[in-house]
């Protein structure tokens, strides 16, 4: 006999029934009545995913996600012994790798989960723009993740300073510098990001700050909407699919596609176990503003696009300073990109759209070129 | 008896999968939960405490009073007595470690936290300290006081 079934929908939550939900736990049964959870599980239940031959793309947001999560969690652990401050942020950072138990794990995989993250977050945006994940209704998801991305980069950019070594100090140095070139108010961006007109303790402060403090909230803001629509409006069916108007097979989200992104987060955890093993990330040298720069010193492999662009262009554009010209290109580029949902008005209706496929492939051909070139360079 | 047995056999197997994906969860758990701990746990601090460090010159001390000074990492009191013998103690108070300090006006080393009060020997004489101060030994070399480990 099926009670659920026979039993009347219960409209009075004080009115009894309990032998008819007997299955449901007390507490899960007490949350319920308060928080009126059912529509948010039934949400859960019926949540599915497109399953396609484009299909392994959908699980880089989620693998991003997972190791955005493991960058939390070990930089909240590397807070507990680090301390900003130029005569003590090497060498605490000396202290967690040397002294503190594991903590050459701790630090490792931070760097490397950093590096990993910035590379699934690449093939996420970019397998998106692709697909046309982008188009109508989804144009905010494709903001958010625009502006996610730039948060990234600057989690990358700031925390690359904290260890206070040599490498770290002339990266801030150029890093600074190249923002300085941005017309009329580039020494003002350059002193607010120093804090004063060299890159020195003070700076340190500051980029902890903006580490630790500033992006992480605006990424957990900007995160939230991002999934909060994911989760509203479903994950998006390629364009190519679409238009074939054959049904899609979709999968339950849970388990079935759940267990599958489960399986690559701990590969995920495996390779960073590994690397992180492996090949320990070196601290370097103690920064000593008086030295002279390393030779062959290079940025992070995932600002060397920008990077080669910069170094490449002559020092007079029409007359201008070449580096100002760069500069202001790739900011125009990079707004152009946020708003990409809102030029591609043909992915919108649902048509074709080969200029952007184009594009698409241009960026990720220049930026994988640039970075060769600046690699073997 | 062939469809009871039909039926019970997926169960089974479903029994079998949930225990593997249960303790894959539990390995997952242990195998990140152990270093997390391992790392919050304080490494065993170096062993920075000296076994005697200079408190005073002699002289520097005028009878019926009291020297706060480091030993090691922690706080040792050095006092002088109104006879002009020298006592020393870890100037935690075995309360709830509070620094205690050498009070000329009542001759007794006081706690300002909870009011403890030791006599000049470290024994605990009112309020709640519930032991004697830790005693150092004071040694003299030439002209220097010395604080000492006990034993």
């Amino acid at each position: 006999m099926n009670l659920e079934t026979t039993a009347p929908p219960r409209k009075n939550p004080d009115a009894g029934a309990r032998g008819a939900a007997s299955k449901r736990g007390g507490i899960a049964r007490w949350l319920d009545d308060r928080l009126g959870l059912g529509p948010l599980l039934a949400h859960l239940r019926e949540k599915d995913v497109p399953h396609h031959r484009h299909s392994v793309w959908y699980f880089f947001g989620g693998m991003t996600l997972f190791l955005f999560t493991v960058q939390v969690v070990t930089g909240i652990l590397l807070l507990f012994y680090y301390s900003p401050g130029a005569n003590s942020a090497f060498e605490s950072v000396q202290f967690i790798m040397g002294q503190v138990r594991f903590g050459w794990l701790v630090r490792s995989i931070h760097s490397w989960s950093a590096n990993l993250m910035i590379g699934s977050l690449f093939v996420h945006m970019f397998s998106v723009f692709l697909l046309k994940g982008y188009r109508a209704p989804r144009e905010l998801t494709w903001v958010t993740g625009v502006l996610l991305f730039f948060v990234v980069l600057g989690f990358g950019f700031s925390g690359y300073l904290l260890p206070w070594n040599q490498l770290a100090f002339f990266a801030t140095k150029v890093g600074t510098e190249i923002a300085g070139a941005i017309p009329i108010v580039g020494h003002t961006v350059l002193r607010l990001l120093r804090g004063g007109d060299d890159v020195t303790g003070v700076t340190l402060s500051r980029f902890f700050a903006l580490h630790v403090a500033i992006l992480p909230i605006v990424a957990v803001g900007l995160l939230s909407v991002h999934l909060l629509l994911i989760q509203r409006q479903g994950i998006s069916v390629p364009l190519s699919l679409e238009q074939r108007k054959a049904p899609v097979i979709r999968l339950p989200f849970f388990p079935d596609f759940f267990l599958r992104e489960l399986i690559g987060w701990y590969v995920a955890l495996a390779a960073l176990a590994a690397l992180a093993a492996l090949d320990p990330w070196p601290l370097g040298t103690k920064c000593d503003p008086l030295a002279p720069a390393p030779a062959g010193i290079k940025p992070e492999w995932f600002f060397l696009w920008l990077y080669q662009t910069l170094r490449y262009l002559p020092a007079k554009i029409l007359g201008l300073d070449g580096d100002m010209v760069g500069v202001c290109f790739i900011n125009v580029a990079f707004a152009l990109w946020i708003f990409i949902p809102f030029l591609d008005k043909k992915a919108s209706n649902g048509r074709r759209s080969p200029a952007f496929t184009a594009i698409g492939w241009s960026a990720i051909l220049y930026i994988i070129g640039m970075t060769l070139w600046g690699h073997f360079a | 008896m062939e469809p009871t047995n039909r039926e019970s056999e997926p169960l089974e197997r479903r029994n079998f999968l949930n225990v593997v994906l249960g303790a894959g969860v539990a390995g997952t758990i242990g195998s990140i939960g152990f270093p997390i701990v391992r790392y919050l746990l304080p490494p065993p601090e170096s062993d920075a405490a000296p076994d005697a460090v200079v408190a005073a010159k002699e002289g520097e001390l005028p009878p019926n009073s009291g020297k706060i000074v480091r030993f090691g990492v922690k706080p040792a009191l050095l006092i002088r007595r109104a006879d002009g013998s020298y006592g020393a103690f870890f100037a935690s108070c075995t309360h709830l470690d509070c620094t205690v300090q050498y009070r000329p006006d009542l001759k007794v080393i006081h706690c300002a936290c909870h009011n403890g009060m030791y006599d000049l020997q470290g024994r605990n004489v009112s309020g709640p300290p519930p032991r004697p101060l830790e005693r150092l030994q004071v040694k003299q070399r030439g002209n220097e006081i010395l604080l000492a480990r006990e034993g």
